[in-house]
C-alpha cells in the first residue's frame, strides 16, 4: 500500500490498467499505420480508381472518311440511317427501369418487346447476345433501320419516350459505283476488340469501345487516316450515374478521305472480264484431265506502268462488302470464311501465288545477259534437251533451230533456257557447288523483286518464292524427317521421290535449275509482282512499289497529302538489253504466242507487248497467265486451273485494253470512248466545304463499251479447244499459235537427278 | 478509504468563494474537470458535424431537400449530449451510483420495448424506437453504459467496502449474469456489432475489477471455442462467411459489403496527405460510399481532409482514451476505476472497429464512430460517458 497509498488498490488492478492502456495505444497505432499505408503509400493508385469512378465518357463517333476512285467517285462512303437509341441511365431512373417505355418503343418500331429489352441489357459472362457490349453511359442503339415516320413519332412525342433518341447516324456503305465492287481492295470493318483497345491505349490514336476498325484492304491499311477522332465528352457522375459536374468536351473530328488510283469504270470492266473469262474457261474441255477446266479463282491487275499505281485490281471469287456493315451475320460469315467458301475474302492479286510458267522467261533472259551470254546467240532451239538419262522436251517437240534470245521469248522456246540454265548450273559447280557460286538465274529473280513483297499498300501481301540454294536447304531441313521416314528405294513413285529427296533434297540439282528456268518447279509469284515487273520493263527498268492510295485529303479539304510513287529497285538490265526484250515482247503480241489475241490491234499507235504463260501444277489443271504492257499500262491476269495463257486470259485482257484506249474490234481508236487513254494524273477537285467533286458514272460501264464484249469463240476459233494448238486460226503466224497449251508429262527414266519430280516444266 | 469525504468537498467548497478566484481555485470544479477530454470530445463533435454535412448535403433522398438538415441535427445532438454530461457532473458520482439499478432497469426495459411492435427496423437491425419529430432512439447504446455501471456496482461493492481485495467468484458470476441478459436481447434484434462492443466492455470491466485471471482466460477461451464451433459446424452460410471475410478480400462480396469496403478504401486512399479539401471530395460528392454520414463517416475525413484529417481524428480519440486511462488509474475507488476502464474498452473497440472497417482491416459492422458519426443515441451515450469520466475525476483526491 505504500506505493499507491491514495487508491488503496491492489497491484493486480494497476498492472491490468497499464495493459489496457498499452492495448488501446497499439490499436490506435495500428489505425494510424494503416491510414498512412492507404493514403500516402498507395494513395496515387486509389486516386486513379476514384477518378475512374466518377468520370464517365460519352462518345460521339467520328465520321469515317470516304474511299474514292481516281476521279472522285466514292467506292466506300457513309450513308445516313435513322438510329433509335436508348439511354440506359435515363431508363434506370424510372420506377420500372424503363420497361414501359421500351415496350411502347417496340410497338412503334414493330419489334418484339422482349428483343428490345435484351438489346439494352449489359453484356456480362452470364448474359448471352443480344446485349450491349459498350459503355453503359453510351446511348444503346435499338435499330439502325428506323423509317422517317417512326423517327418522327418518337421525336414528336418526346415526353412519351424519355431517354429514347432517334437520330440520323453515319454507317459505312460500299456503293459499288457502276457495279465496280472492288471488295478485296476496299476491305471491311468490324468492331474493335478488347485486345486492340488495350494495345492502342497509350499510342497517339487510342481506340474507343464504339470504334470500327479496318480489317483488310484499304480500310485496314489507311485505318488511321480514315478513322478520324471520336469526340469525347467527360461528365462527372455520382454513384447512380447522375451528372453532377461540368463536362469537358473534345468535338469529333471526321476522318480524312482517301483518293485511290482505282478507276471504277476500268475496275468494273476488269471484274466483269475476269469473271467472263473464268465462265468461258469452265466451258472448255481439258484434254489432260478429261474434264472441263475448273477456273476456281483468278485475278487481274491493271497498273500504270510509269508510277506503279493500280488502276484496277480484281480478284475472283468475290463477295459483297456490304455484308459486313452493321455486323456480319453468322451465315454470311460462314459463306465468306468457311471451308467450302473458296475464300472470297482473299485478294488473289496480292495474296494468291502460283508458278508463273513462261511469263517468267524475261527473268532468265536478263539473267543470261548478266551471266555474259549474248542476246543474239544463236542458241539452238532443239526439240528436246537431255541431262543424264533424262529428256526435257520442248513444246510439242518443236524445233526452231538456232535463234536469238529474243526469238526464244517470242516462240517461248524452252530448250534454249534449259541449256542456258544447265550451263550456268555446271559453271557454278554442278553437284559440287562452288563456295561463291554466281547463281545468276536466281540472283536476277531476286533483283526483279521476286521472293519478297512488292510493298503494295494493301495488308498481308505474300512474297512468292525463288527456289534458290538457300530455300532448298531450308525446305529440306524442315521436311527431311518426313521424307526419310516415308521414302523407299524400291517403293511406289511417290515413295521413290521421297527417298531421293531425303538423300539429296538439300542440293540444287540440274533438273531443279532447268525447271526453274521456265518458271516451273518450286517457283511461285503473285500477279502484283508480275505486273510490277512488266511495268518496269515498260518504263525503262524502275520497279515501283505498287500503290492503290493516291492522296489523303483532310476532311476540310485543305490538306492534300499525295502518296508519291516510290521505287524499290531497278531491273539489273542495261538499256540496250531492255530494248531488246521490249522488242521481243512486242513480237510476242504481233507474231508470237499472243498474236492471235491481238488481231487487228492498232500496234503502230499503241504498241502492245505481251507474254503468255501456262503453268503446270501437280495434281491440278494448268494455270493461265497473261502478262502485257503498253507504254502506259501493264496488265497481268491469271486464272487458276483455267487453261492456257492466251486461251483463257487473252480475250479478257484485250477487252480491258479496248476499253482503256477506246479501241474497237477492228482496230479503230475512238478517243471519246476511251475510258483512260492516259493515266489519270490530276486529283479530283475539292470544293470549298471539303467535299470532293465526283463525275457521274453510268450504271454499268461494261454496256457502254466501243465493242460489245466479244465472244471469245466468235473471234478466235482456237478458243474452242485451247489444249489443241494445232487448230490454226485467223491469227498471223499460225505455226506459233497458242503454244502454251502443250503439256508434257514426262516419265522418269532412270534414277538420277531430276529434282523432286513432282512439278514438271511447261510453257 | 477516503473516497466518500472527497466527493463531499466538491459541493462543500463552492459557495464560500466568488468570481474568478473560485473558478481557478486549486480544487475548484473548473480545475478538477478533465479539460483535454472535454476539448477533444467537442472538437470531434464539431468536426463530425462538418463531415456529416459534407456527406449529406447532396443526398436529397435523405435530407428532405434541406442540405443543413443533418448538420443542424448533429449540433442538436451534440448539445443534448453536452447537457447530459453536465447533468452527470452535477449529479455527481455518488448520486449516480445509487441510481444504477434504476438506470439498468430502464435500459433493459427500453431494449425489450424494441422487440415489441413499437420497435422499428433500420438497415436490417431491429434496434430502433421511433420517436415523434423524426427522432429515433437506439436503446442498445444506453445498455452499453448501464452494463458498465451495473457490473461496476456489483464488482466494486465489497472491495470498496474494504471487505475483500478482489471480487469473488460469486460476485463475478452475478456481474456476468447482469451483462448477459441485455446482451442476449440485443443479439435477438440482431445487432451483432453492439454485442461485440458489449463483450469487449465485459472483458475490460473484468480486467479492471481485478477478477481472477481464470475468469479472464476462461472467457477468452469460451469465446474462441464458440467461434470455432460455429465455423466448424457450418452454422453460417457461405455468404455470411464471405460477408465477414469481405473486409480482407472485397471480391468475395463485391455487390454487398465488398462494395462498401471497396468504395470506402478508394475514398480514403484517394485523399492522400492533405485530402481534396472539405466538401471537395468526388467520392463523397458522388455518394459512392453508402451510410457515409453514420458508419462510414471516417471516409469523408479520409478523402476530404487526407491523412492529416484522419490522423487528427485518431489523435483526438487517443487523447480521450489516454485521459480516460489516467482517470481509471488515478481514482481512489474501484467503482470509478471499473467505470472508466469500461468506457475505455467501449470507446477504444468501437473506434478501432469503425475506423478499421473503413480502412479494410476489420469486418464491416454497423457501429458508429464516437462523437463523429451522425446519430442521436450514440451521441447521447458517448457524452454521458464523458460526464461519467468527469464525475469520477472530480471526486478524486487532488494530490494525485
Amino acid at each position: 500500500m505504500t506505493n499507491i497509498p491514495e487508491t488503496g488498490r491492489s497491484p493486480r488492478v494497476q498492472i491490468r490498467l497499464v495493459v489496457i492502456q498499452v492495448l488501446v495505444l497499439s490499436l490506435l497505432g495500428t489505425l494510424g499505420g494503416r491510414l498512412w499505408y492507404l493514403q500516402i503509400r498507395e494513395g496515387d493508385q486509389y486516386a486513379k480508381e476514384a477518378s475512374g469512378n466518377h468520370v464517365q465518357q460519352v462518345v460521339q463517333p467520328a465520321v469515317r472518311g470516304s474511299i474514292l476512285d481516281a476521279r472522285g467517285v466514292p467506292l466506300a462512303d457513309n450513308e445516313t440511317r435513322l438510329v433509335v437509341s436508348a439511354s440506359r441511365t435515363d431508363l434506370l431512373k424510372m420506377k420500372d427501369d424503363g420497361k414501359a417505355v421500351l415496350t411502347k418503343l417496340a410497338g412503334v418500331l414493330g419489334m418484339d418487346a422482349e428483343e428490345v429489352q435484351q438489346k439494352v441489357r449489359l453484356c456480362d459472362a452470364e448474359t448471352p447476345q443480344p446485349c450491349w457490349n459498350g459503355s453503359p453511359y453510351q446511348p444503346i442503339p435499338i435499330t439502325d433501320e428506323a423509317t422517317a415516320k417512326q423517327a418522327l413519332q418518337i421525336r414528336e412525342r418526346a415526353e412519351d419516350f424519355p431517354g429514347i433518341t432517334a437520330e440520323p447516324q453515319a454507317l459505312r456503305r460500299y456503293p459499288s459505283p457502276g457495279k465496280a465492287n472492288t471488295a478485296q481492295v476496299l476491305g471491311y470493318l468490324s468492331p474493335v476488340t478488347d485486345e486492340e483497345i488495350t494495345k492502342a491505349q497509350d499510342t497517339s490514336s487510342p481506340y474507343l469501345r464504339s470504334d470500327m476498325v479496318g480489317r483488310s484492304g484499304l480500310e485496314r491499311q489507311y485505318d488511321k487516316q480514315l478513322r478520324g477522332k471520336a469526340g469525347v465528352t467527360r461528365y462527372e457522375v455520382d454513384n447512380l450515374g447522375r451528372v453532377i459536374g461540368e463536362a469537358e468536351a473534345d468535338p469529333a473530328q471526321p476522318g480524312a478521305n482517301l483518293v485511290t488510283s482505282i478507276d471504277s469504270r476500268v475496275q468494273r470492266i476488269a471484274e466483269y472480264e475476269l469473271n467472263e473469262a473464268m465462265k468461258e474457261a469452265r466451258k472448255q474441255h481439258d484434254r489432260n484431265t478429261n474434264r472441263n477446266y475448273e477456273a476456281d479463282s483468278g485475278a487481274v491487275v491493271v497498273m500504270e506502268a510509269k508510277t506503279g499505281r493500280v488502276v484496277a485490281m480484281a480478284s475472283n471469287p468475290t463477295y459483297d462488302p456490304n455484308a459486313w456493315v452493321g455486323g456480319i451475320s453468322a451465315k454470311d460469315y460462314a459463306n465468306l470464311t468457311g471451308k467450302k467458301s473458296n475464300y472470297p475474302l482473299l485478294n488473289r492479286a496480292t495474296q494468291g501465288q502460283s508458278a508463273p510458267g513462261s511469263i517468267f522467261k524475261v527473268i532468265p533472259t536478263a539473267a543470261a545477259i548478266q551471266a555474259g551470254y549474248s542476246f543474239e546467240g544463236p542458241y539452238n532451239c532443239s526439240s528436246s534437251y537431255s541431262i543424264g538419262g533424262q529428256v526435257f522436251k520442248n513444246f510439242e517437240s518443236q524445233n526452231h533451230g538456232p535463234i536469238s534470245l529474243g526469238r526464244a521469248l517470242e516462240v517461248s522456246c524452252d530448250t534454249v533456257f534449259y541449256a542456258l540454265a544447265h550451263e550456268e548450273w555446271k559453271r557454278d559447280g554442278g553437284n559440287k557447288p562452288k563456295k561463291n557460286a554466281n547463281d545468276w538465274f536466281y540472283k536476277t529473280a531476286h533483283q526483279f523483286g521476286l521472293g519478297e513483297e512488292t510493298g503494295i499498300d494493301l495488308p498481308n501481301e505474300v512474297t512468292g518464292r525463288v527456289p534458290d540454294r538457300q530455300w532448298k536447304l531450308d525446305y529440306w531441313t524442315a521436311n527431311k524427317d518426313a521424307w526419310c521416314k516415308y521414302g523407299k528405294k524400291d517403293g511406289t513413285y511417290a515413295e521413290k521421290i521421297a527417298y531421293e529427296n531425303c538423300l539429296e533434297g538439300n542440293r540444287l540439282r540440274a533438273g531443279d535449275s532447268v525447271n526453274y528456268s521456265i518458271g516451273q518447279g518450286d517457283t511461285l509469284v503473285t500477279p502484283i509482282q508480275m505486273a510490277t515487273i512488266y511495268a518496269a520493263i515498260s518504263n525503262g527498268g524502275t520497279l515501283y512499289d505498287p500503290t492503290v492510295g493516291k492522296a489523303v485529303i483532310s476532311p476540310d479539304g485543305k490538306t492534300v497529302t499525295e502518296i508519291e510513287p516510290k521505287a524499290h529497285g531497278k531491273l539489273p538490265t542495261s538499256k540496250k538489253t531492255l530494248a531488246q526484250i521490249d522488242e521481243a515482247l512486242e513480237g510476242v503480241a504481233t507474231r508470237g504466242t499472243a498474236a492471235w489475241r491481238f488481231g487487228g490491234w492498232p500496234q503502230d499507235e499503241i504498241p502492245m507487248h505481251a507474254k503468255t504463260g501456262t503453268a503446270e501444277v501437280y495434281g491440278k489443271q494448268t494455270t493461265s497467265w497473261f502478262a502485257t504492257y503498253t507504254k502506259d499500262y501493264s496488265i497481268v491476269m491469271t486464272i487458276s486451273q483455267g487453261g492456257t495463257g492466251s486461251g483463257a486470259s487473252g480475250p479478257a485482257v484485250r477487252n480491258i485494253y479496248n476499253a482503256l484506249y477506246g479501241v474497237s474490234e477492228d482496230g479503230e481508236i475512238d478517243k471519246k470512248k476511251a475510258l483512260l487513254s492516259t493515266p489519270q494524273k490530276s486529283l479530283p477537285k475539292v470544293r470549298t466545304d471539303g467535299t470532293i467533286k465526283s463525275p457521274k458514272i453510268s450504271k454499268d460501264p461494261v454496256k457502254d463499251r466501243v465493242t460489245p464484249s466479244p465472244d471469245a469463240q466468235a473471234t478466235t476459233p482456237q478458243g474452242d479447244d485451247p489444249a489443241d494448238p494445232q487448230q490454226a486460226g485467223t491469227v498471223p503466224s499460225p505455226e506459233m499459235g497458242n503454244r502454251q497449251t502443250r503439256r508434257r508429262h514426262r516419265r522418269r527414266r532412270g534414277g538420277t537427278g531430276t529434282g523432286k519430280g513432282l512439278r514438271r516444266a511447261a510453257a | 478509504m477516503t473516497g466518500g469525504v472527497n466527493s463531499f468537498q466538491v459541493s462543500g467548497y463552492g459557495p464560500e468563494r466568488a468570481g474568478w478566484t473560485r473558478v481557478f481555485a486549486r480544487d475548484s470544479l473548473a480545475r478538477r474537470l478533465d479539460w483535454p477530454i472535454l476539448f477533444s470530445a467537442l472538437a470531434l463533435s464539431l468536426l463530425g458535424s462538418l463531415l456529416v454535412y459534407s456527406a449529406t448535403r447532396n443526398r436529397t433522398e435523405l435530407n428532405q431537400g434541406d442540405p443543413y438538415y443533418f448538420l443542424v441535427r448533429h449540433w442538436l445532438n451534440t448539445g443534448i449530449g453536452v447537457a447530459l454530461m453536465i447533468a452527470a457532473v452535477w449529479l455527481g458520482q455518488r448520486a449516480l451510483r445509487t441510481a444504477v439499478p434504476l438506470l439498468y432497469g430502464a435500459s433493459v426495459f427500453l431494449i425489450l420495448l424494441v422487440l415489441t411492435p413499437l420497435g422499428s427496423t433500420i438497415n436490417g437491425a431491429h434496434s430502433w424506437i421511433k420517436l415523434p419529430g423524426g427522432f429515433s432512439l437506439q436503446p442498445s447504446e444506453f445498455v452499453k453504459i448501464t452494463i458498465i455501471l451495473g457490473m461496476a456496482m456489483l464488482l466494486a461493492a465489497r472491495v470498496d467496502a474494504g471487505d475483500k481485495p478482489y471480487p469473488d467468484h460469486r460476485t463475478v458470476l452475478q456481474a456476468l449474469g447482469l451483462a448477459v441478459v441485455p446482451m442476449l436481447i440485443v443479439m435477438l434484434m440482431p445487432d451483432l456489432g453492439s454485442v461485440m462492443v458489449m463483450v469487449i466492455i465485459v472483458l475490460g470491466v473484468l480486467l479492471a475489477s481485478g477478477a481472477s485471471n481464470r475468469w479472464i482466460f476462461g472467457l477468452l477461451g469460451a469465446g474462441a471455442a464458440g467461434a470455432i464451433t460455429v465455423w466448424q459446424l457450418g452454422i453460417l452460410d457461405e455468404y455470411q462467411i464471405n460477408r465477414f471475410a469481405a473486409f480482407a478480400n472485397p471480391e468475395l462480396d463485391p455487390a454487398g459489403v465488398g462494395y462498401n469496403t471497396n468504395q470506402a478504401r478508394i475514398a480514403i486512399g484517394s485523399g492522400g496527405l492533405t485530402g481534396s479539401g472539405l466538401f471537395q471530395g468526388s467520392q463523397t460528392t458522388g455518394q459512392f460510399v453508402p451510410e457515409q454520414q453514420t458508419d462510414f463517416v471516417f471516409t469523408v475525413a479520409g478523402e476530404e481532409l487526407g491523412f492529416v484529417g484522419g490522423a487528427l481524428i485518431i489523435g483526438l480519440l487517443g487523447i480521450i482514451l489516454w485521459r480516460a486511462c489516467r482517470i481509471a488509474r488515478d481514482t481512489t475507488d474501484l467503482y470509478g476505476t471499473i467505470v472508466a476502464a469500461g468506457i475505455v474498452a467501449w470507446f477504444a473497440f468501437q473506434s478501432f472497429e469503425n475506423i478499421g472497417m473503413t480502412l479494410g482491416i476489420m469486418p464491416v459492422t454497423g457501429l458508429p464512430l464516437p462523437f463523429v458519426s451522425y446519430g442521436g443515441s450514440s451521441m447521447f451515450a458517448v457524452w454521458l460517458a464523458v460526464g461519467l469520466l468527469q464525475s469520477i475525476r472530480i471526486q478524486r483526491p487532488m494530490s494525485a
